[in-house]
């Protein structure tokens, strides 16, 4: 994508036009093409994702057959009374219904009379018109405005300041010098040598030439000190490309479904593979045009990585069955504390109600998870220096509160008053 | 009271210009030796290193280290595959068993993290007890070191199916030949078990079952047998005992399972139901230890002095001979008689007739102490069984051999002589749980599953019936007992569902399975009445009377509390647990008397370092010859005997650090604990004790502990203030005030939240040790080995001090001169510190070295105070204001904190603690095969607890009031968003310990039991004149003093 910047109101308007144009003159082409009617096609689809897609996909064999163009196969008829209750056709000697149950192995389909006939003719129209394609996009690239990033405007009054500073200097030696009737000597290299014969006599500039240099040095020396070991932004390659931003972005899936010991203990713990297999049982691949962009992954190469799931889990995607030979996965661990740091994830998560992204940043944004925060000692305390504990409705908090907040004379207590920062409370 | 007290700590202090007063200057005893790393100054001369060669070195060194410190490590998170849905990962599961190793059986719960076992504890709901080895039991499942792995016969590994096949050819042709075999077992006490035992010898009647126990009760079980016609043993509540009389029993150790609990109960002077307890004996036992009245004979007079004490008791006339105790014995017949159904006699003497006298007397008292309607399942070996079995084995009698979880090479006193009978057997088959003496000797060895690993059932005393449930998948290719059985008797059931088929139908009884094994134990309500047999005690008598043959020195075999019967050998936890009296560790020695010391010839003298020495002796017994065991002095051995511990001197598969001691076992004929006819024969060498008990020096602070008699506790016109729970004084602006209420520090606020204090009942502790287990389990204190701890070195952070008392007034009373007590009335000017000194100057006329001797007179038996010491989390602690980089520092809530990442190890803190519990690591004891413990083992280090770091090289540590389980207390309280419960809180000193000596708690909720502990007339603060503040809070030792 192109950064485009400054386009004039014009252009803009321009381009929308366009782009509305090109866009209304397609989907009317469509309509042309191929009436759909799209009002039963989602009424389908959304009765078919929420109460058929456990078991049935429509291009390809799942728990039971692909049902795509399933209406060309059987009757609507017979597919009513089977949906309906496929227990009662059986019984009724049907050999076509009895012949399905026998080559899915007798694994027995619910029975769903709760449908109208309304309702499954939606069902068997969606399966065969099948999904809506989505409108191409027009207008190439789209236009996304980036907004300066903020000038570092310290550093420019800074540098502003030391070059006024030299050239005063400056200026002030030509001065003396001229003073004390020395020659106007023409030309710049002369003017620099000058200056810096001026500079070697001067030892109070020595002086604070030293000074500068050598605090600098300790600034820059402390600071990249301070930095070993601080992994802040550490993002490993891992075992699977598991995309945060799909799971808890796209699909908006509770950070706690998967790490469920966040709340009780004190690790938040990686699931383990048997939570993943809850759904990807039955998604054994994404979405035609799910991507991963930051690392190049398509359909293909994410459909590659489910496979890597199956593998670990054990499980037969054909016959959809554990194999028992499992291969755990080897995660690479993203944030890491010293051993002599104690941490617990249901204190900040269930006690101090606390969002996981306090301090592990947007993961639902993250296709690879990084290191958001620093992690060091420094920026947890500043944290429980600020935060104000809601200590509302824990009996647990009911007296030390009262006593606290008279003590410190205010409303809410931080949880460094409760003493969160006592050495001890992090380090046994 | 306390002043008049003298305690101390080794017989080499008694001396004059001893060496410990150097040491008590020290913190540090050993000095570092630098000379060893840097070389002294010839060495630097020679030496081809030039000044810039070092400096060149630095420069790399410094270099590669800060480069390599540049990368982190990846680390790896390896989540299962199908996560168990009852471990959340983090948290902490816990489950009720029961420990049944044949010696030691307690009702337990056992703390799992990810399903490793990390910890037991008592169930104390099931009324469970764990001593030292029960806590320390849990590490014996991770010793890779001596578990059998594979089952192997002595060629080669084979399968579990090919040594079923092989085994079960062998048993097919024995049986068709009739010809004998023997199943030797330990004590079991498993009905289940006992039921697939007898369906085994039904498919093969040639098999007998055998029990032994390698430390034997035969006698009392004969003798019970003979009262009461089931050989079992009585159970004894010493909980309603007012009078206590044991001879020679140590029952607070290991006799008949250990009483400690209940005796425990029985001593709480609050509620003036505290008993009388005398204690007839040769060694210094912890039971004699904690006596009120400890009275010193010789083994061999034991049996007289049982027999005498009848006579008075009953004003009988069975046959005897006199004692040199007899007035004492006196004494305590009139307090047993007036204590009446209150009163109980023990005794310790292994055998028939002795045992029948003592239980003579307490049917005579119609005792309710002893209780033998339910009996006692804990020890069922039989001598004269295990006597035939050795005699078979010699004469060919016996063809094969199953041994079971025991012993035999190394634990019979003719053990040598076994082995080459095992070679010459049919078949012999070793079921053990360990690569020992006796499985290496057998064709088959099978390795069975650790309890922890096993399910079962025990029955400990009877209507009591205890489940074991494993805790972890087996770690190695093991099988338990059962399961073995079961297949070879043809029966194709899992053990499991066995033992659950046999308590439906014969346990349960419609009750819930589920309960039961959540519960740990099912009690079953039987009321069944005995009644005594009468049993001839004339015979009896004559009978002691015949085989006890006096001489002039005598033996008393125990058992120590550490290693027991030695079934733990390996562990290291146990071997560095200090032995409560003699405070030495990793070692088995002869214990002496102070007269026979000098009389032979042996001394224990301190070296510079603190440590303590000794000489070698060479001990006959029957022509069985023992050498080289090293001699410690022991005041209070009565004289003409010697003591010497069973259990030590394991050598099979044992890591070399654990092969300590000597085998006391050739000595231990007809497993009698008592030999006479001893010869001590003096050899040469120096042997180099690991010893702790000179090297934490009082340092002078005489009044560390502070006693009292019962009779004065609940005198209720005493003030405890100014009598016998005296506070030191200080003088301030001329006026005497209690010297804690001087301060140079401003006091802080301390009522919000939680301000835990931790109280010690020096009453109720008995010194046994499981409180320095459970902290070692517990906070990962690592084992630092024999040599470390014998330069002072040794990293626990809860010891248990022991100090002997002699009164030097009793000196004066002796000889009429005025007491300690008038004097003290009649100077009342003499300051409390100097009263004693004054004393022996002015009254006894005694100094210096006259003074020392009379004390030393005392000590040849004295009165022995444990007191448990850890950090006392001080409010004003002067290790805190020393520390130069602020790496200890106080928390809110009490506990002084100390933060092992901060620290520098500069070791001030170390130096300025009066109570010398600050430990420093002074080698990196982890991953380290210098220290070839537990934490440098892949299996060892899974007992690791993941909640407390292990710490590294170079810096203090010390105990933190358990701040990781009170910390989780807080927080699953808060998570629960509701308050602490009352009692809630623990350390795990606090669970583990038994009687109740030591509790846990928040002094800010007046509902927890430590709040009015704290507030109590009988605490007190160790040292408080110092003005520490400390939040560990002591209880007044009180003694029942009470001879009527």
């Amino acid at each position: 994508m192109k950064i485009v910047e400054n386009h004039s109101q014009l252009t803009k308007l321009l381009l929308k036009s366009f782009t509305f144009l090109l866009f209304f003159s397609m989907s009317f082409s469509l309509h042309a093409q191929d009436a759909v009617d799209s009002e039963r096609q989602l009424e389908g689809r959304k009765l078919f994702k929420s109460l058929c897609s456990a078991c049935h996909k429509l291009d390809k064999k799942f728990v039971g057959p692909a049902l795509g163009g399933v209406e060309e196969k059987r009757e609507t008829n017979w597919l009513k009374s089977w949906i309906k209750d496929n227990n009662a056709l059986r019984a009724s000697g049907d050999a076509d219904a009895s012949a399905i149950f026998d080559e899915y192995n007798g694994a027995p389909m619910m029975s769903f009379p709760q449908l109208t006939d309304k309702n499954i003719e939606d069902i068997l129209y969606y399966t065969t018109v099948g999904d809506p394609k989505k409108a191409a996009t027009a207008g190439g690239d789209a236009t996304v405005t980036v907004t300066k990033e903020a000038s570092p405007w310290l550093t420019r009054i800074l540098i502003a300041i030391i070059v006024i500073g030299v050239l005063i200097i400056t200026n002030l030696l030509k001065v003396i010098s001229q003073l004390k009737g020395a020659p106007k000597t023409p030309g710049l290299v002369a003017n620099l040598q000058e200056l810096w014969v001026g500079f070697k006599r001067n030892t109070f500039l020595h002086v604070l030439l030293t000074i500068f240099l050598a605090l600098t040095t300790a600034y820059v020396l402390f600071g990249a000190l301070f930095q070993i070991g601080v992994d802040e932004g550490y993002q490993p390659i891992q075992p699977i490309a598991f995309s945060h931003a799909i799971h808890a972005g796209d699909n908006k899936i509770d950070c706690q479904y998967c790490h469920s010991s966040a709340k009780n203990s004190k690790t938040s713990g990686i699931p383990s593979t048997n939570v993943c297999m809850n759904c990807h049982k039955n998604i054994s691949e994404v979405a035609e045009d799910t991507k991963i962009e930051s690392m190049g992954f398509g359909k293909a190469e994410l459909d590659a990585e489910i496979q890597k799931l199956y593998t670990a889990a054990g499980w037969n995607a054909d016959n959809l069955t554990y194999t028992g030979k499992t291969q755990p996965i080897k995660w690479v661990r993203v944030h890491n504390l010293p051993d002599f740091a104690y941490f617990n994830h249901s204190q900040h998560v269930t006690v101090g109600n606390q969002k996981c992204q306090t301090c592990h940043g947007p993961v639902e944004t993250m296709d690879e998870v990084y290191q958001f925060s620093p992690l060091t000692m420094g920026w947890c305390i500043d944290c429980h220096k600020e935060t104000k504990v809601d200590l509302k409705g824990n009996a647990y908090y009911t007296k030390i509160h009262e006593q606290l907040s008279k003590k410190y004379g205010v409303e809410k207590v931080t949880v460094a008053q409760l003493g969160g920062l006592e050495c001890g409370k992090c380090h046994y | 009271m306390a002043s008049n007290k003298k305690y101390w700590q080794s017989v080499e202090e008694l001396k004059e210009g001893s060496i410990v007063e150097t040491l008590s200057k020290n913190e540090f005893v050993e000095e570092i030796p630098t000379d060893e790393f840097l070389g002294d100054k010839e060495t630097l001369e020679a030496s081809s290193t030039s000044r810039r060669d070092f400096l060149k070195y630095v420069g790399f060194t410094t270099a590669a280290a800060s480069l390599a410190a540049c990368e982190g490590p990846v680390r790896k998170s390896i989540p299962y595959v199908v996560k168990p849905d009852d471990i959340t990962i983090g948290v902490a599961d816990w489950y009720a068993t029961t420990v049944a190793d044949g010696y030691d059986f307690a009702n337990i719960l056992v703390k799992t993290r990810e399903g490793r076992p990390i910890l037991v504890m008592p169930n104390k709901e099931a009324n469970g007890a764990t001593n030292a080895r029960v806590q320390a039991s849990v590490l014996s499942l991770y010793d890779s070191q001596l578990r059998l792995k594979e089952p192997q016969n002595k060629k080669s590994f084979l399968t579990w199916d090919d040594a079923d096949k092989q085994i079960g050819a062998k048993l097919n042709e024995l049986k068709a030949a009739n010809e004998s075999v023997v199943l030797l077992t330990g004590t079991l006490a498993s009905p289940s078990t006992e039921k697939i035992i007898s369906e085994f010898i039904t498919a093969f009647p040639n098999v007998k079952h055998v029990v032994y126990d390698a430390v034997s009760e035969s006698g009392a079980l004969e003798a019970f047998e003979a009262f009461y016609g089931i050989r079992s043993l009585p159970t004894y509540h010493f909980d309603k005992a007012r009078v206590i009389v044991s001879v020679g029993a140590d029952f607070l150790g290991d006799w008949q399972g250990g009483y400690g609990k209940t005796y425990a109960a029985s001593r709480k002077p609050e509620i003036d139901k505290m008993s009388r307890h005398i204690q007839f004996e040769s060694n210094m036992t912890l039971t004699g230890a904690n006596a009120d009245k400890r009275v010193v004979l010789k083994p061999s007079e034991q049996v007289f002095a049982l027999i005498n004490l009848y006579n008075y008791v009953t004003s009988s006339n069975l046959s005897s001979k006199s004692t040199p105790v007899d007035a004492e014995l006196k004494k305590a017949a009139n307090q047993l008689k007036k204590a009446g159904a209150n009163g109980v006699v023990v005794t310790g003497i292994n055998d028939k007739n002795a045992q029948i006298i003592a239980m003579a007397i307490n049917i005579a008292l119609q005792s309710n102490v002893m209780d033998a309607s339910t009996t006692n399942n804990i020890r069922q070996g039989n001598d004269t069984d295990v006597a035939q079995l050795v005699a078979d084995m010699k004469s060919g009698k016996v063809k094969g051999l199953i041994t079971h979880n025991v012993n035999p090479v190394y634990s019979l006193a003719s053990g040598n002589k076994f082995t080459e009978q095992i070679s010459k057997l049919k078949l012999s088959v070793a079921l053990s749980e360990q690569f020992d003496e006796t499985a290496s000797s057998t064709e088959f060895a099978l390795p069975m599953s650790h309890f922890l690993e096993s399910w079962g059932d025990v029955s400990a005393t009877s209507g009591v019936y205890s489940l074991v449930q494993p805790t972890i998948q087996p770690l190695f290719n093991s099988r338990q007992l059962q399961d073995v059985l079961l297949k070879w008797s043809g029966n194709s059931t899992s053990y499991y569902d066995y033992l659950k088929a046999f308590w439906a139908s014969t346990i349960l009884k419609g009750k819930s399975w589920n309960q039961a094994l959540h519960d740990g134990v099912f009690l079953e309500t039987v009321s069944n009445s005995v009644s005594a047999k009468s049993v001839d005690l004339t015979v009896a008598s004559s009978n002691l009377n015949k085989t006890t043959k006096s001489s002039k020195m005598e033996l008393n075999l125990f058992t120590s509390i550490a290693l027991g019967d030695g079934k733990q050998a390996n562990n290291p936890w146990l071997q560095e647990l200090p032995d409560p009296l003699t405070r030495a560790s990793w070692d088995n020695y002869i214990t002496m008397s102070m007269t026979d010391a000098r009389e032979l010839g042996f001394s224990n003298p301190v070296q510079d370092n603190g440590a303590i020495n000794g000489q070698y002796a060479n001990i006959t017994v029957n022509g069985v010859t023992v050498s080289n065991i090293p001699v410690m002095v022991q005041p209070g051995q009565a004289k003409g005997s010697i003591g010497l511990a069973l259990g030590y001197g394991r050598t099979q598969n044992l890591k070399d650090a654990m092969v300590v001691g000597v085998n006391a076992f050739p000595l231990y004929f007809n497993s009698k604990s008592i030999q006479t006819n001893v010869t001590i024969e003096k050899t040469s060498g120096t042997h180099k004790f690991a010893c702790t008990q000179v090297q934490k020096t009082i340092a002078g602070r005489h009044d560390i502990l502070k006693q009292a008699t019962l009779a004065q506790v609940n005198d209720h016109s005493l003030d405890p203030k100014h009598t016998w729970n005296k506070p030191a004084m200080v003088s301030l602006n001329h006026k005497e005030v209690e010297a804690n209420s001087v301060d140079l520090w401003d006091s802080q606020d301390r009522s919000i939240g939680h301000h835990f204090n931790l109280s010690i009942d020096l009453t109720s502790c008995t010194g046994c040790g499981a409180c320095v287990v459970a902290c070692h389990a517990e906070n990962n204190v690592p084992v630092v080995g024999k040599n470390e701890v014998r330069v002072g070195r040794d990293m626990h952070w809860l010891r248990i001090d022991r100090y002997y008392s002699s009164e030097v007034s009793e000196v004066g009373s002796k000889e009429g001169k005025l007491t300690i007590r008038d004097f003290a009335k009649k100077y009342p000017n003499i300051a409390e510190k100097d009263l004693e000194r004054q004393y022996a100057e002015k009254v006894l006329e005694l100094s210096g070295g006259d003074l020392f001797a009379a004390i030393e007179t005392e000590a040849e038996n004295p009165t022995v105070a444990f007191q448990p010491m850890m950090c006392q989390h001080c409010n004003h602690a002067p290790c805190e204001t020393v520390c130069p980089v602020a790496a200890t520092s106080h928390g809110r809530q009490g506990q002084n904190q100390m933060v092992y990442n901060r620290c520098i190890g500069t070791r001030y803190c170390g130096n300025n603690c009066p109570y010398r519990v600050r430990r420093f690591n002074w080698f990196k004891y982890s991953d380290n095969s210098e220290f070839d413990f537990n934490m440098n083992d892949e299996y060892g280090k899974m007992v690791l607890n993941p909640d407390v770091v292990v710490r590294s090289r170079g810096v203090m540590e010390k105990c933190s009031m358990c701040i990781q389980m009170t910390q989780a207390t807080i927080l699953k309280a808060k998570r629960e968003g509701r308050k602490v419960e009352k009692d809630e809180f623990s350390t795990a000193c606090s669970s583990a310990c038994t009687t109740g000596a030591i509790v846990f708690g928040d002094i800010n909720n007046t509902e927890d039991t430590v709040s009015h502990l704290a507030k109590d007339k009988r605490a007190f603060h160790v040292l408080d004149y110092i003005g520490t503040k400390p939040n560990v809070v002591y209880q007044v030792k009180v003694n029942n003093t009470n001879e009527a």
